[in-house]
C-alpha cells in the first residue's frame, strides 16, 4: 500500500472535519434546548407575554448557535479549502 | 513476529466484548440508582405507600435495565459466538459492534431512570392517579429505549454481515464509523427522551385531569428528541451498505471514520437539549392545560432550533461519505 505525506495530511484534515463538527454540535444543542425550556416555563407563567418570550428565546438561541456555526465553517474549510 | 488474521479477529472479538458491556453498564446503573434515590426520597414522606412505590420503582428499573442487557447479550455473542475468520475486516466489525451496543446503552439507561424516578415521586403526591402515572412512565421509558435498539441492530448487522469480497481499505473505517455513529448519537436522544417522560409524570401529579394534553405533548416532545438517533442510524446504514471502491491511500478511510464521528458526537447535544426543552414545557402543560397548544408550539420551535447543529453534523457526515 502506497503511503505518502500528502495522503496523511488530507486524511487528517477529513478526520479533523468530522471531529470538529461532531464535538462542536454538543454545546449549542444543549444550550439552545435549555433556553427553549426556560422560555416554555416562562410562557406557562405569563401566556400573555408569549410573543416577547419567543423572540427573546430565538435571539438567545441564535447567539448560542454561533459556536455550532464556527464548527461547521471549520469542518467545511478542512474538507474543501485547506490543502 | 507475524500474526495471522484469525488471531487478530479473535483478539478484536474479546476487545469488542469488553467495550460493549463496559460502556453499557454505565447508563443502566446510573438510571436505576436515580430511580431508587427518588423512591427513597418520597418514601420518607409516605412510608405507608411503600408497596406501591416499590413496585413502580422496580418496574421502572426493569425497563432501564433493558439497555444494559442488550450490551451484555452482544458481549456474550462476541465472546462465545463462532468466528468466521475469512476476512481481516471481521476484526473491525467486532470492535464496531461492541462500540454500537455499548455506547448506545448509556443514554437509554440513564434516560429510562428519569421517568421512573419522577413516577415514584408523582405516586406519593397523587396516589389516586396511579394508573395514569404508571402508564405515562411506561410509555416514556419504552420510547427512551429506541436509541439502544438502533445500537443493537447495528451491532447485529456488523456481526453477521457478509464481508464477501469487500476491500480492506476503506471498509475497516466504514465498520468502525458505523459503530461509533449509532452508538454515540444514541446517547443524547436516550437521555433527552427520559427527561420529557419525567416532565410528563411530574405534571400528571400536579394535575391528573390534564392527562390528555400531557400525553399528547409528551409524545410530540419525545418524538423530536429521537431524531438525532435516527440520523446516526441512517449514517451507520449508509456506511455499512454503500459500496466504496478499493483505495490505495488512507484518505477515504479517514473520511468515513470522520463521518461516523461527526454524526455520532453531533447527535448528543441536540438530543439532550431537546429533552430539557420538553421537560420544562411538559411541566407547564400540567399547570396551565388551557395553554397546551401555545406551549407545544413554543416547545417545537425551540426544539427545531436546537436540532440545527444535529442537521449540520448530518450534512458534514454525508459530505464526508460522498468524498470518500
Amino acid at each position: 500500500m502506497e503511503f505518502t505525506g500528502a495522503d496523511l495530511v488530507r486524511a487528517a484534515a477529513l478526520l479533523g472535519a468530522g471531529i470538529a463538527m461532531g464535538l462542536g454540535a454538543i454545546g449549542p444543542g444543549v444550550g439552545e434546548g435549555y433556553a427553549a425550556g426556560k422560555a416554555c416555563e416562562a410562557i406557562g407563567r405569563r401566556p400573555e407575554e408569549a410573543g416577547l418570550l419567543t423572540r427573546t428565546m430565538l435571539v438567545g438561541q441564535a447567539v448560542s448557535e454561533s459556536t455550532g456555526i464556527y464548527s461547521l465553517v471549520v469542518a467545511l474549510l478542512l474538507m474543501f479549502v485547506v490543502k | 513476529m507475524a500474526i495471522d488474521d484469525l488471531t487478530w479477529i479473535h483478539a478484536a472479538s474479546y476487545f469488542g466484548a469488553g467495550v460493549s458491556v463496559g460502556f453499557g453498564a454505565i447508563g443502566a446503573a446510573l438510571g436505576e440508582g436515580y430511580t431508587a434515590g427518588q423512591a427513597s426520597d418520597i418514601l420518607s414522606y409516605r412510608p405507608r405507600m411503600s408497596g406501591e412505590i416499590l413496585k413502580t420503582m422496580l418496574v421502572g428499573q426493569a425497563v432501564a435495565e433493558t439497555a444494559g442487557i442488550f450490551a451484555l447479550v452482544v458481549s456474550m455473542l462476541l465472546m462465545f459466538g463462532e468466528l468466521k475468520g475469512h476476512h481481516a475486516l471481521e476484526a473491525w466489525a467486532y470492535v464496531g459492534a461492541g462500540l454500537a451496543a455499548g455506547l448506545s446503552a448509556i443514554g437509554s439507561g440513564i434516560g429510562a431512570g428519569f421517568p421512573a424516578g419522577a413516577a415514584c415521586q408523582a405516586l406519593g403526591r397523587q396516589p389516586s392517579a396511579s394508573g395514569q402515572i404508571t402508564l405515562n412512565m411506561l410509555i416514556g421509558s419504552s420510547i427512551t429505549q429506541t436509541p439502544c435498539i438502533f445500537g443493537l441492530v447495528i451491532a447485529f448487522l456488523l456481526m453477521f454481515i457478509d464481508y464477501g469480497a469487500k476491500p480492506y481499505y476503506p471498509y475497516w473505517a466504514a465498520f468502525l464509523g458505523a459503530g461509533l455513529s449509532t452508538g454515540l448519537a444514541a446517547i443524547g436522544p436516550g437521555y433527552g427522551g427520559g427527561l420529557v417522560g419525567a416532565g410528563a409524570c411530574r405534571s400528571l401529579a400536579r394535575n391528573p385531569e390534564a392527562q390528555r394534553p400531557i400525553t399528547t405533548a409528551m409524545l410530540v416532545g419525545i418524538g423530536t428528541t429521537q431524531s438525532t438517533a435516527i440520523y446516526g442510524f441512517l449514517i451507520s446504514l449508509i456506511l455499512l451498505f454503500k459500496s466504496f471502491p478499493e483505495s490505495t491511500s488512507y484518505v477515504p478511510s479517514f473520511a468515513l471514520l470522520g463521518a461516523g464521528l461527526a454524526m455520532g458526537f453531533g447527535g448528543i447535544g441536540p438530543g439532550i437539549g431537546e429533552g430539557i426543552t420538553g421537560y420544562y414545557a411538559l411541566d407547564q402543560v400540567g399547570r396551565v392545560p388551557e395553554e397546551a397548544t401555545l406551549l407545544t408550539r413554543t416547545m417545537l420551535v425551540g426544539q427545531a432550533v436546537s436540532e440545527s447543529t444535529g442537521i449540520y453534523s448530518l450534512v458534514v457526515a454525508l459530505l464526508l461519505v460522498l468524498n470518500a
